[in-house]
């Protein structure tokens, strides 16, 4: 395939930022295949994709990390050569990382020191720390650790760090995935405010509303190429989801009404101390999940959904045998194999590292977590054949895609390994289902592949409690929704029943009574300490 | 007599000094030597080789250090440019630099030297009390304090030092962030290797102005036990170094005046308080973060 010559700007004044038939290859494999993008001053310019489409490539290429095979990048029409961060940052080109680019140990003020030009003083610094936190409602102080710090917090600083460089360009990857909404709403603030002051922001972000609200123009990525663009605010949600994965996602079919079951899956004043330093204690936590529904928990990333999960599967033990009860079993005090055999199966938050062991083949996974209930081993002599045949079923029914016949499970991509972890489970019909965050880092299609399982699994009677940050998902497939904060479990409430901004108050820890205005509120609602 | 005593303390602790302030460096770097021991006991052998070659106690002392520099170089290459397990790399250090010393001191061996001059300044150096502890030291040891100021500067109030404590800390945001995890991390290494032949150098000119093989006798890893027991603070190892080296000290006064203790037990004073002080330093953690640097001995590859 012949390179794309770059070329002027189509119409219009010329870009800002223009980056014109850039290719990058790694070995064979072209992740950005002949690119074009123009920002323009004063928009905010939307980057959309599923994972692997090229997005944070094409982003690594223009913040100077990642030096194009291919193509080139203007600056106000002429080629410049971003050969390293500091070139970019030299050119007015700031970044809010995703996975914030802060050292824990380090304080805010030498975080951001950091990446500030020689010669800075510490005193200028905080004072401009403080003004900058003052002219845009970022408060933070300089002299904190940043491991003390919340997400959203976090993201603050780096946001700061970008804006004492006074940049013409900010690129933002994913900012609001670790966000309540009511910080959200401060982030959305901050960057219309940064757009009428004539900057430009290049906006990487799944959720298409915020894409639709914040944006007016958007440039869709697909296999490393630009499949399309348009004016984000004319479209729907479905509409560019269909345009980022090329085909109609097929809509989650909502399960004909299933008359709900016995109690299957019941946590009574289920209390544990917190597991360690950044581990939140689970205070009286109590609920039920009938079989036949499906029972999602909200809740911002560190409220207790990691020790709520360990706490279900019997990776950490409950104080009293009553506590959890699965099946009418009380099993606060059994194992995770033991609770396996009572029927129930738990597919953990992290794929690599938790629930699955990355370099080990998809069968060797397959036993670590049936090995109890399915017959993979006789007289502790592993059947590998056995194991084998239950991977390729998996892998079938999943539609998993991967690479030769029982690869390591560390090759699979995020998506393809977690319809794997989840069809590893389900194959087992468990009568009692417990997921941790299901889809999170999982492109559309995958995801709308995995709603519809847990959706027909708890068609076929089980009972499935689905703990996810991702309140779309949980309004897709819930049947009733409870907020984890802090510990504590709200009660569940029919999905039908409550709203977004009820559930946001609750997950930002403030009572829904007490307020009903959301968008209003100047200071985003109080974050927990805990940010892991 | 106490004076006396205090001099005896502070030499010993010199050598520890030297040696702990250069890894604590490359520790905050995010590198783990644990080819110190090789690295003095190179620099001592070769120290004193080249001090009886040019008659030369700074040109030995340089050459020293130069040999803790260049076994270091090739410490960096393994771990920092090849990204080999640092535990792996640093004992074959330490086992490499004792055979290569046991090479270059072999015809030196039985050799003796005028220990390195102490400082005389009339008046002062005779002063009762403090004068010998004060003005009447080695070279070695007025350049061992100012390590510690220097490295404490550095690291606290210089830019670079605010760099190489991030890399440290957390190499894959430092990367992103643009800055040259690999470079800050082999130049700490380098500086870490010369500390540690300075060091040597110190035991071969100055504190036993001889060589005879394997004379580190364990001195390198007591300063690999010193920076931990310092939390990684150079104002601590100045502490640390004076507790080890009074407890080296005390232990062959205890021994002389025909103490009952075994002296095995009080050799092994420094590393009990080691490990009192790790565990008082776990005890009493903060609600989070980390004392040690949080990179520290993990290999960093680059993405492509």
């Amino acid at each position: 395939m012949p390179p794309l010559a770059p070329r002027p700007p189509a119409e219009g004044p010329t870009p800002l930022f223009g980056a014109y038939g850039i290719v990058k290859r790694f070995g064979d494999f072209r992740a950005n295949d002949g690119i074009d993008l123009e920002i323009r001053a004063g928009e905010i310019h939307a980057l959309l994709g599923e994972n692997g489409a090229g997005k944070s490539t094409l982003m690594k290429i223009l913040y100077g990390l990642l030096e194009p095979t291919e193509g080139v990048v203007t600056h106000r029409g002429d080629i410049v050569r971003l050969s390293n961060p500091e070139a970019a940052r030299a050119l007015g080109i700031g970044m809010v990382f995703q996975h914030f680019s802060l050292c824990e140990n380090l304080t805010v003020a030498e975080n951001i020191a950091l990446v500030m030009p020689r010669g800075l003083n510490r005193r200028t610094l905080s004072a401009r720390i403080a003004e900058v936190g003052a002219t845009y409602g970022l408060h933070l102080d300089p002299g904190r650790p940043v491991w003390s710090l919340s997400a959203g917090e976090r993201q603050r600083i780096e946001i700061i760090r970008c804006l004492l460089q006074d940049p013409r360009l900010v690129i933002l990857d994913e900012p609001t995935s670790v966000l309540t909404p009511g910080e959200a709403e401060g982030l959305f603030t901050v960057l219309e405010r940064l757009r009428d002051e004539g900057r430009a922001l290049l906006y990487i972000s799944h959720r298409l509303d915020e894409v639709r609200r914040l944006c007016s123009r958007a440039t869709i990525l697909r296999g490393g190429r630009v499949v399309g663009a348009c004016d984000p605010r004319e479209e729907t949600a479905r509409s560019l989801a269909a345009m980022m994965v090329g085909v109609q996602v097929g809509e989650v079919k909502p399960p004909a009404e299933v008359p709900a079951g016995p109690e299957r899956l019941v946590l009574r004043d289920l209390a544990l101390p917190a597991p360690g330093l950044h581990g939140t204690a689970l205070r009286d936590v109590s609920l039920s999940v009938r079989g036949g529904e499906i029972v999602g928990i909200a809740g911002i990333a560190g409220n207790g959904q990691a020790e709520l999960f360990d706490a279900l599967s019997g990776e950490a033990l409950a104080p009293e045998p009553g506590m959890v009860r699965l099946d009418r079993v009380e099993s606060g005090r059994l194992g995770i194999t033991a609770r396996r055999r009572n029927g129930a199966g738990f597919v953990p938050e992290e794929r690599n590292g938790h629930a699955a062991a990355p370099t080990l083949s998809l069968s060797d996974n397959a036993i670590l977590s049936r090995h109890a209930t399915a017959a993979l081993s006789r007289f502790g002599v592993l059947r590998r054949a056995a194991a084998k045949s239950l991977a390729e079923a998996v892998t079938s029914a999943f539609d998993v895609r991967k690479a030769g016949p029982d690869p390591a499970a560390g090759t699979l991509s995020g998506g393809n390994l977690q319809k794997y972890l989840m069809g590893r489970e389900i194959l087992a019909e468990p009568g009692i289902l417990v997921v941790n965050q299901p889809t999170w880092g999982v492109d559309a299609l995958a995801a709308a592949h995995i709603r519809q399982a847990l959706l027909d699994l708890a068609g076929r009677g089980a009972a499935v409690l689905v703990i996810s940050q991702d309140l779309d998902e949980l309004f897709e497939i819930a049947g009733r929704i409870a907020v984890l904060h802090a510990g504590h479990l709200s009660p569940a409430v029919p999905a039908a029943e409550t709203s977004r901004e009820t559930l946001g108050l609750l997950m930002g820890g403030a009572a829904p009574a007490q307020s009903a205005t959301v968008a209003g509120t100047p200071e985003p609602a109080r974050e927990p300490a805990h940010a892991h | 007599m106490i004076q006396m005593v205090l001099v005896t303390i502070v030499a010993a602790a010199t050598p520890l000094m030297i040696a702990a302030l250069g890894e604590l460096v490359a520790e905050r770097a995010g590198v783990l030597n644990l080819g110190v021991e090789g690295m003095m006991v190179l620099g001592a052998a070769t120290g004193f080789a080249v001090a009886v070659e040019t008659g030369s106690t700074l040109l030995g002392a340089a050459a020293g250090a130069g040999a803790g520099l260049a076994l270091a170089a090739l410490f960096g290459i393994l771990t920092v440019v090849l990204s080999a397990n640092q535990v792996a790399s640093g004992l074959a250090m330490t086992i490499l630099g004792l055979g290569l010393s046991g090479l270059v001191g072999a015809s030196y061996v039985g050799l003796k030297r005028e220990p390195a001059p102490h400082l005389n300044l009339a008046g002062l150096t005779d002063l009762p009390g403090i004068g010998r502890l004060v003005f009447g030291q080695d070279g070695f040891v007025y350049l061992a304090f100012a390590l510690v100021a220097g490295v404490w500067w550095f690291l606290w109030r210089t830019r670079a030092g605010l760099i190489l404590r991030a890399i440290g800390d957390d190499h894959t945001a430092t990367h992103a962030l643009g800055l040259k995890v690999r470079r800050v991390r082999f130049r700490a290494v380098l500086f870490g290797g010369a500390c540690a032949g300075l060091a040597g150098a110190y035991l071969s000119l100055a504190y036993t102005p001889f060589w005879a093989p394997a004379m580190t006798a364990g001195r390198g890893w007591i300063a690999l036990a010193l920076v931990v027991f310092a939390s990684w603070r150079p104002l601590r190892v100045l502490a640390g170094a004076m507790l080890f080296g009074g407890a080296t000290v005390l232990q062959l006064h205890a021994q002389a005046a025909g103490l009952g203790l075994p002296g095995q037990a009080l050799s092994a004073l420094p590393y009990l308080a080691t490990i009192l002080a790790l565990v008082l330093l776990s005890l009493g953690k903060r609600q989070g973060g980390s004392l040690a640097p949080a990179a520290l001995g993990r290999v960093f590859t680059p993405h492509r």
